[in-house]
């Protein structure tokens, strides 16, 4: 656990240790480790000389903010209005159907989790998603697959984390 | 079908921004009060929704008197059906930035903040790219004005002004009590100019061409130019700038599918139009002369008669439920109770009046809610029940 600390403290350096400086800590926490833990949390406090309380509430209160262990690529897939008009179910389905998940789970491999989020600001180009910070816009259940598999490849390759899909 | 009144585009947003570094120099050296009448005589509102005078808003923050001020570029867009703010700070980012520091010369402000909603992030780096060349050449000038991006983490209410200060203050974006406005108390406390995306690349037209040319574009009260994301049932969904004034009918002329049942305006927190409504309604802001003028800010879903109208309330109202920051009673129950009543209604749970206690409940939080969100759920709720009650019971 002792390089979360450590992270915290290179972040705290970075951010400042100021109240203001608390989302960015956590947003960079979030980006490393894939969610927050009791433990991060009650470090920044400590780091930042705040109440664990207050660290809490405001890590509870932002959906990007998990405090659940998520998978190294978190799918989010946008179902308000439009999306939904535009076969996100559809989507969905082929999702939960390659990976052998349902929503809100991870893959026993810790690779992927899938999520459903609220508008990601693509309703001309439904239904879209996100990967990670990747978007991918006017999904078909073949599209999905198709990408899914970039993804899947690239892991037994053993690819890093900065990997982008060229489309 | 048609008005008169004939869609008009325009093309000023996404119009080159290679001339930023004199538009930059130009008006830094004109007097605040200068651009503030600038401002004011073009009638630029709000392009955020809400439709607050930009002009008014510069000169209230001029006025405050503090060492410290801050200007801020709100880019939590997260309205359902708005996509156009993140089209202006991927292709014209310059505009956006030239606009944030003239707002700086105005008010007596050194530093701005682009408040990015974090399913935006993608956008982070070439933004990050144009802030520093933007800074490179602010230094070039010594004009002192320093930008930064703040990353929001997924919340639909810090759009809502005072709940974004909230999350850059590091807390949960819980919306505050108005009054003090942002004018006068704002991030961190200090006098605040908070624009949208789209404002402040308005601003930019104005000084570039003059308050005369955007005030010729529009009509009466709802002036200028305006970018219409346009979504759902239409051949051609996009980003489209068009003048103020248009009636829906000629917007659904041009971007029906022959078959359109209905237009949100405003996206989840706007209003419904149903067809027979259609010649009547006008977009742009309060007080037109003829029948019923919406605001919007640029959100357009079109719906065919495919789509059944209490599925889109049922996603909305989900929506809400889940964006509702929860601090206040009436929006936190009211979202739960107006989702769960509508369902029963439809299972036959309960009797079709329910309707009726569910949109007094909707009046309910128009009045008692704290803050924006809470406030406009009536806005769609009660236009799609009014309207299509016949599909919320069978």
């Amino acid at each position: 656990m002792n390089q979360v600390a450590d992270l915290i403290k290179n972040l705290a350096d970075q951010h400042g240790r100021k109240r203001q400086s608390l989302l960015p800590i956590l947003q960079g926490v979030v980006e490393q480790e894939k969610y927050l833990s009791e433990y991060s949390m009650i470090e920044i406090a400590q780091e930042l000389d705040l109440p664990t309380s207050e660290v809490f509430g405001t890590a509870t209160f932002y959906s990007f903010l998990e405090h659940k262990k998520m998978g190294r690529y978190i799918i989010r897939v946008c179902k308000t209005i439009t999306c939904s008009m535009k076969g996100k179910n559809q989507v969905l389905l082929a999702i939960e159907d390659m990976l052998k998940i349902n929503i809100g789970e991870t893959t026993p491999d810790g690779n992927f989790s899938l999520l459903q989020t609220n508008c990601l600001g693509f309703c001309h180009m439904a239904p879209a998603m996100l990967i990670n910070n990747e978007v991918f816009t006017e999904l078909t259940p073949e599209k999905v697959r198709e990408i899914l598999s970039v993804f899947i490849n690239k892991k037994k390759e053993g690819g890093s984390n900065d990997y982008r899909l060229s489309t | 079908m048609t008005t008169g009144y004939q869609l008009k585009r325009a093309d000023f947003i996404f119009k080159n921004q290679n001339d930023w570094e004199e538009i930059l120099s130009k008006n830094i050296n004109r007097t605040p009060q200068e651009l503030i009448n600038e401002l004011i005589s073009s009638e630029l509102k709000g392009r955020g929704g809400a439709g607050f005078p930009t002009g008014l808003k510069w000169k209230l923050s001029a006025e405050a008197v503090d060492d410290t001020k801050y200007v801020i570029c709100n880019a939590d867009e997260g309205e359902p059906g708005t996509f156009k703010d993140r089209e202006i700070l991927s292709k014209v980012p310059f505009k956006v930035l030239t606009a944030m520091a003239v707002c700086g010369h105005v008010i007596g402000a050194k530093e701005g903040y682009i408040y990015l909603r974090g399913e935006y992030f993608f956008l982070c780096m070439e933004l990050n790219k144009a802030i520093a060349e933007f800074k490179f050449y602010c230094q070039e000038i010594n004009f002192d004005f320093t930008i930064r991006i703040f990353m929001g983490s997924g919340a639909y209410i810090c759009g809502e002004e005072t709940a974004l200060f909230e999350s850059m203050e590091g807390k949960r974006g819980e919306p505050r009590n108005k009054p003090p406005f942002p004018s006068s108390y704002g991030y961190m406390g200090k006098p605040t100019v908070i624009n949208n995306v789209e404002t402040l690349a308005h601003t930019y037209t104005i000084f570039k061409y003059g308050a005369k040319r955007f005030y010729d574009l529009g009509v009466q009260y709802s002036r200028g130019s305006k970018l219409f994301s346009v979504s759902g049932d239409t051949p051609k969904p996009g980003i489209y700038e068009l003048e103020l004034g248009m009636s829906l009918a000629d917007f659904v002329d041009e971007f029906g599918d022959g078959d359109t049942k209905a237009v949100q305006v405003g996206g989840a927190s706007g209003f419904l139009v149903p067809r027979k409504r259609f010649n009547e309604t006008v977009i742009g802001f309060q007080g037109k002369l003829t029948g019923i003028s919406l605001p919007t800010g640029g959100s357009m879903m079109l719906f065919n008669s495919s789509r059944s109208m209490f599925n889109v309330l049922d996603n909305y109202l989900e929506f809400f439920r889940e964006e509702s920051c929860g601090q206040c009673t009436p929006c936190r129950v009211g979202c739960q109770q107006l989702l769960n009543g509508i369902k029963a209604v439809k299972r036959g749970e309960k009797n079709a009046r329910y309707l009726d206690k569910l949109l007094r409940l909707a009046e309910t939080m128009q009045i008692t809610a704290k803050c924006g969100l809470g406030q406009s759920i009536a806005n769609s709720f009660s236009s799609i029940v009014e309207n299509f009650r016949e599909e919320m019971i069978y």
